[in-house]
């Protein structure tokens, strides 16, 4: 089966077969390793991308559903030139992150949930990261740098505020 | 792990994907809880039948018998929806414990109530509110009610030929109070228990109980007890019992405790 599939605004064609797994289609079929497979049963989170637009777990989808339609990995965060994502400036500056294997996934879960609450308490941002595991970072820097992103990015007419206290 | 090999249809309507169901065929939804099992290899199905194209289950109505929740209705789209928010509140108070955001962006209510995970919330709340399940097959259509639908662990009155194509939530009565409470050992993890409530304004209620057997219950001791003018705690006895060992019947307990607690200050006067 011939599918297509648009990755961060460029088109990746393959054969797969049903059974192929959307994550298995983007890292081997697309070749973009930056998405991770961590469980394949729709727990860790690390696979997490987004299909138009809404967060997903890519290996709970069948690539051939994919067909037609547009994804985002993390590799479509940084701008053309490079420069890092509000969410990924943030990850770096409270060291969000050690091993990185859970990162890709939650930079996709996380850069989703901003846009949906843009304004989010503590309690939202540990609910929302609840979806992804580290075993690394004991969540206290994923939660300050998502509240630092949230902040980063509300439009800059509206005053700032802190980011969550613990 | 990967799935095994199986075959494919992706049908465009509800005819062709109801002459596709037969005993070696799956339906697929969402895939949330179907597709985990293909990738564990614990569900080797024949032939899968993708519903996700058949555009004409997904939707989201309301009329005098009440909301009509199509079966390709994600989970997202539920917790979403303005008039669910407003006028059957225990919904999304529900929805929003299923799995994780990401996860209900696939995740179908209609594939929550046919897979009858016995952990899962939208069949517990869909029992408290007296919902009707529509159930249709190649050579006809039969409607049974959430009380009749569920036999135990992933186990329903649905037969292999049959899809659960529309969900039927009667309207909820003016000044009802409503609340999900549950305890799970993080949040979006499968849960060990949980209480959906319905408080009605002329003392009535409804308790869908999860975690007290292999499917979905109605706590009605209690509400008969409610009905009669006992207390929340008295009350949240009673549903405990149902459940096996002490301390599940504790939690039970207390969980049913919180749940009218919170459901009753939402609870309105039927005349204003």
């Amino acid at each position: 089966l011939r599918i297509v599939v648009t990755i961060n605004g460029r088109a990746f064609a393959g054969e797969v077969e049903p059974r192929t797994l959307l994550s298995d289609f983007i890292r081997h079929g697309a070749g973009l390793t930056g998405t991770k497979v961590g469980c394949e049963q729709g727990v860790c989170g690390a696979c997490t991308v987004q299909l138009d637009g809404e967060p997903v777990r890519s290996c709970l989808m069948l690539a051939i559903q994919a067909d037609g339609r547009s994804l985002r990995t993390v590799e479509g965060l940084a701008d053309d030139r490079g420069s890092l994502h509000p969410l990924q400036r943030a990850f770096q500056e409270t060291h969000a992150l050690q091993c990185g294997f859970c990162t890709a996934g939650i930079l996709m879960s996380i850069e989703a949930f901003l846009r949906e609450c843009p304004d989010p308490t503590e309690s939202e941002i540990r609910e929302a990261l609840a979806g992804n595991l580290c075993r690394c970072t004991g969540y206290r820097g994923l939660i300050e740098a998502v509240g630092l992103a949230a902040a980063e990015l509300r439009p800059s007419t509206r005053p700032a505020t802190d980011p969550p206290r613990r | 792990v990967k799935p095994g090999s199986f075959a494919y249809l992706a049908p465009r309507s509800l005819t062709e994907a109801l002459d596709a169901l037969g005993e070696d065929a799956t339906p697929l939804a969402g895939g949330q809880s179907l597709v985990p099992l293909l990738n564990l290899r614990l569900a080797r199905p024949e032939l899968i039948v993708d519903l996700n194209g058949v555009s004409e289950l997904d939707y989201l109505s309301v009329d005098r018998a009440g909301l009509r929740i199509g079966a390709l209705v994600r989970q997202a789209a539920l917790e979403r929806s303005a008039v669910v928010a407003r006028d059957w509140p225990l919904l999304r108070q529900a929805v929003r414990y299923a799995g994780h955001r990401p996860t209900r962006s696939r995740g179908t209510v209609g594939g929550s109530v046919a897979h009858a995970d016995p952990a899962a919330e939208l069949p517990a709340a869909l029992l408290a509110l007296d919902a009707r399940l529509h159930l249709r097959s190649a050579s006809g259509i039969r409607t049974v009610g959430a009380r009749d639908f569920f036999l135990g662990p992933l186990t329903t009155v649905r037969e292999a030929n049959e899809l659960l194509v529309e969900i039927e939530v009667p309207p909820v009565p003016v000044g009802t109070g409503t609340a999900f409470v549950e305890a799970a050992r993080t949040h979006g993890d499968f849960a060990t228990a949980g209480a959906a409530v319905v408080l009605r304004a002329d003392g009535g209620a409804a308790i869908g109980l999860l975690g007290v057997g292999g499917a979905p219950r109605r706590a009605v001791s209690a509400e008969y007890a409610i009905g009669g003018g006992a207390s929340f705690r008295e009350a949240a006895a009673l549903a405990g019992e149902l459940a096996r060992d002490d301390w599940r019947r504790a939690l039970v307990a207390e969980l049913v405790r919180r749940a009218l607690e919170a459901a009753a200050p939402m609870r309105g006067d039927a005349g204003a």
